[in-house]
């Protein structure tokens, strides 16, 4: 039985991380992997973390990945991917969305943000890329497609090719409004082509 | 990809334990579903409640849920109740009696244990209501189980009269794989038929019937001998063997592929003919469970030596490689933990409320009182005790913050004779377990002043709709509690029961000034709906006027978290005192224009991003005074 491939995604309530492991998940059993799924969700609407677990293979046990075991950390927020960054198996990836959202709880100057979260990462030896997922979202004119954008740019990271992610993405959006299905394989794109153009400046290992 | 491949995958679903639970309620030919929202067991009903065909309903608590459950099973139709841990709790009075009587339509009642703890007050094993109501347990291991044993318990439920229970984790509810679905089976109810002796539960009628309750229970651990859903898989290395049920199944298998396993789908009654010949094969006997060391008692107690909670954590999940860690002490072997980069330290994040949440103004208010003591309750105003308000002092069950409201003022000294007690409690938790508790305070004179957060929804849970929403589980228009009138109806004063906007921050501070000077019973009602629901009505979002904001930080203790933070500073004031400044932004694209921010504001640097004419807090909706 060959192993499993772990994928962890991280951000907080409300940035469409669960939809997005979701899709992953669909690209998966689409090529007729086992795959499971799972986040601890109580609260994920009220701007807590939100972590995805998302396991999949020829056959997936238990659900959750265990720290040093994910194949490739995908992180919607700066300081949230260097929450789970212990996660990842050595020398696996990271992708991490640049953009910064403090809480309530640093607002009001009870603890600190991190000053350079991603110059953490950097410092941690992980192989990076690191990207402002929201501004190329706000190119498209909605901060909600910053998970699609997030898809695009993990599409060349995972063990199947990126057009059946891309398949995945179009499949979710084909019975909604046309133009929402056009601007989400946009922003796909963008992310794609963004983590490609980080790939070639040597950013990361894929 | 091969057509074939996907055409065969096409015919399976991707579904998380509470979506396939739900497939098999409408597959079981269930007439009746009820259920109070909780984690992690709310999204049950929510996807029965969308399958035409059977009756579903959102209850005012999980005792009428399981009520609403028995009643349709007595008339021989197939019923369903849904519940979160604690609701078993507030169910089990019906529980334990209908126990006693038996069901006639196949009842199965699935409960959800929040193992971890992420969003619950406590940490609960519902195996034992098993124990304590001589019922049986199925313990599904994923989503496909989860759809089978519904499946397998309404026919056990049926063949046994028994109620059944369907012990769910997070680790099920909350995990999505894949579940192919069984052939759908319809099921007339066979009628109601009168019988005193059966369901008129006095003294004498249920006397007779305790005996059949055993003998029931005795059948049963026959039938879990003989279940297939009990399987004693073969291994290799019979070093250890290990008996498992539920999602620690998974865990166990994935940690040790060559050990023999016991694993429990029926997993009350424990089939002990069938542990004692797994016993016999191995070493050492493991016992492999969630939280309580429950079924490691019961063999212990049956003679059978095993271990189990010795090795293994007795709080929270367990996991592969806890159970490696575990295994490996029992072994006396050394593992070295797999390389990993050490975990970072970060800020916590915990859960907040949202932007424009109108429990935001009450909980500014609130901090902003002294010599209060705030009694709380369950919901997303729990919230309040977090930063930057810290202003609710207890949290403990349901309902709980009126009867302790209630203790609070009858059992104060000296020490608090001067405190004004206040209770906190939302809209659907008053109407789940709260309402007896104001009784309480106006039958036995309680000086409490109760704000009721009305914002027509149960919040935390999503903004399920409750009989405070005017809407039924399909959102279909439903008669609307009237709190004025039901507060009054319960003894409490007409001229003490006060509606405000919680958007109207000094109106909501005098009223609170007044009623808690007042001593006797007091209601305040808040009246905006939750944003997360379509009742709330977005307006024009705000901006700092950067030159005009003074770094004061008055708006930060509003808590809402489109408020940012741009630049911090230190000024000496004349007095010579050092304070803090903290410069702030607001997301505009997140700001929904309630105003709260606006009225602490000193500088009156808060205004509108664009234009508009202020309608907000003029406007009123609905008929209450």
């Amino acid at each position: 039985m060959s192993r499993n491939t772990n994928i962890l995604v991280c951000g907080i309530g409300g940035q469409g991380v669960m939809t997005a492991t979701e899709i992953l998940a669909e690209a998966a059993l689409a090529l007729g992997f086992d795959a499971k799924k799972t986040e601890v969700a109580g609260m994920s609407q009220r701007g807590g973390v939100v972590v995805s677990h998302l396991r999949f293979g020829s056959k997936v046990l238990s659900p959750q990945i265990a720290p040093g075991e994910a194949d490739l950390l995908v992180g919607f927020e700066a300081a949230e991917t260097l929450r789970w960054v212990h996660m990842l198996r050595p020398g696996a990836p990271v992708l991490t969305n640049t953009s910064r959202l403090s809480p309530p709880v640093v607002e009001c100057g009870v603890f600190d943000y991190p000053d350079d979260p991603v110059g953490q990462l950097r410092a941690l030896g992980v192989p990076l890329q690191a990207f402002d997922a929201a501004e190329i979202a706000m190119e498209f004119g909605d901060i909600r497609l910053g998970n699609t954008v997030m898809l695009g740019a993990m599409s060349d990271h995972l063990p199947f090719p990126a057009a059946v992610l891309r398949d995945a993405v179009a499949a979710r959006f084909a019975h909604k409004k046309p133009g929402l299905l056009e601007m989400n394989m946009r922003a796909f794109d963008a992310g794609r082509e963004r983590a490609a153009a980080l790939a070639g400046q040597g950013c990361v290992a894929a | 990809m091969g057509n074939a491949l996907s055409a065969a995958v096409a015919s399976r679903l991707f579904l998380s334990g509470n979506d396939a639970v739900a497939h098999a309620v409408r597959d079981a030919g269930v007439r009746v579903a009820a259920a109070y929202p909780g984690t992690p067991s709310t999204e049950i009903l929510e996807v029965v409640a969308r399958f035409p065909g059977l009756y579903a309903e959102w209850s005012p608590n999980e005792k009428v849920a399981l009520e609403v459950a028995l009643g349709a099973s007595m008339m021989g139709a197939r019923a369903f109740s849904a519940m979160k841990h604690v609701g078993l709790n507030v169910a089990s009075d019906a529980l334990m009696t209908l126990t006693v009587t038996g069901v006639e339509g196949g009842l199965v009642i699935a409960v959800a244990d929040d193992v971890g703890m992420s969003s619950s007050q406590n940490e609960q094993d519902s195996r034992f209501w098993g124990r304590f109501a001589h019922i049986p347990v199925f313990e599904p291991a994923d989503s496909q189980e989860a759809y089978d044993m519904t499946r397998a318990a309404y026919g056990l439920s049926e063949a046994f009269k028994v109620p059944v229970l369907l012990r769910l984790t997070t680790r099920i509810c909350h995990v999505k794989g894949r579940v192919e679905l069984s052939a759908p089976e319809t099921h007339e109810p066979g009628g109601f038929t009168k019988d005193p002796r059966r369901w008129v539960m006095v003294p004498g009628n249920a006397k007779p019937r305790l005996p059949l309750m055993f003998e029931r229970e005795a059948a049963l651990a026959a039938e879990a001998e003989a279940s297939p859903l009990n399987r004693l898989e073969p291994g290799a290395d019979r070093r250890i063997g290990f008996v498992t049920s539920g999602p620690a199944y998974m865990h166990v298998r994935e940690a040790f592929p060559d050990a023999p396993v016991l694993k429990l789908g029926l997993s009350y009654p424990p089939p002990m003919a069938k542990v004692r010949e797994l016993a016999a094969q191995v070493e050492t006997l493991v016992v492999v469970e969630e939280t309580e060391p429950l079924l490691e008692n019961e063999l212990r107690a049956a003679g059978i030596r095993c271990e189990g909670k010795n090795l293994l954590p007795r709080l929270g999940e367990l996991a592969p490689e806890v159970l490696r860690r575990g295994i490996a002490r029992l072994r006396g072997d050394v593992v070295a933990d797999a390389p990993a980069l050490p975990a970072q330290q970060v800020f916590p994040r915990p859960p907040t409320m949202c932007v424009a949440c109108p429990h935001l103004g009450i909980y500014y208010t609130l901090s902003q009182l002294r010599n209060i003591i705030i009694s709380g309750d369950i919901g997303c105003y729990t919230l309040g005790a977090g930063h930057p308000w810290n202003a609710l002092d207890t949290c403990i069950s349901m309902g709980a913050s009126m009867g302790m409201a209630l203790g609070m003022d009858k059992g104060r000294g000296e020490a608090d004779k001067n405190k004004k007690i206040v209770a906190v409690i939302g809209d659907s938790t008053f109407m789940h377990m709260g309402m007896q508790g104001l009784l309480d305070i106006t039958y036995n004179q309680g000086n409490v002043t109760i704000l009721l957060l009305d914002n027509r929804a149960v919040g935390m849970t999503g903004g399920q709709d409750n009989p405070a929403t005017g809407r039924d589980i399909h959102g279909i228009e439903a008669p609307r509690v009237d709190f004025p009138r039901i507060c009054e109806a319960l003894g409490v004063k007409k001229e003490r029961i006060r509606v405000v906007d919680p958007y109207q921050l000094p109106v909501l501070f005098k009223a609170l000034r007044e009623e808690t000077k007042i001593e006797e019973p007091s209601v305040i009602i808040t009246d905006r709906p939750c944003v997360l629901i379509d009742d709330y009505k977005k307006t024009p979002p705000y901006a700092v006027t950067e030159d005009k904001c003074t770094g004061c930080g008055n708006c930060l203790d509003v808590g809402c978290p489109a408020i940012h933070v741009t630049r911090r500073g230190k000024e000496v004031k004349a007095s010579g005192k050092e304070v803090d400044l903290a410069f702030v932004r607001i997301e505009t694209s997140v700001c929904t224009g309630c105003g709260l921010c606006v009225q602490p504001c000193a500088p009156e640097a808060i205004v509108h991003s664009v234009p508009v004419v202020p309608v907000r807090f003029m406007q009123r909706d609905g008929g209450k005074a």
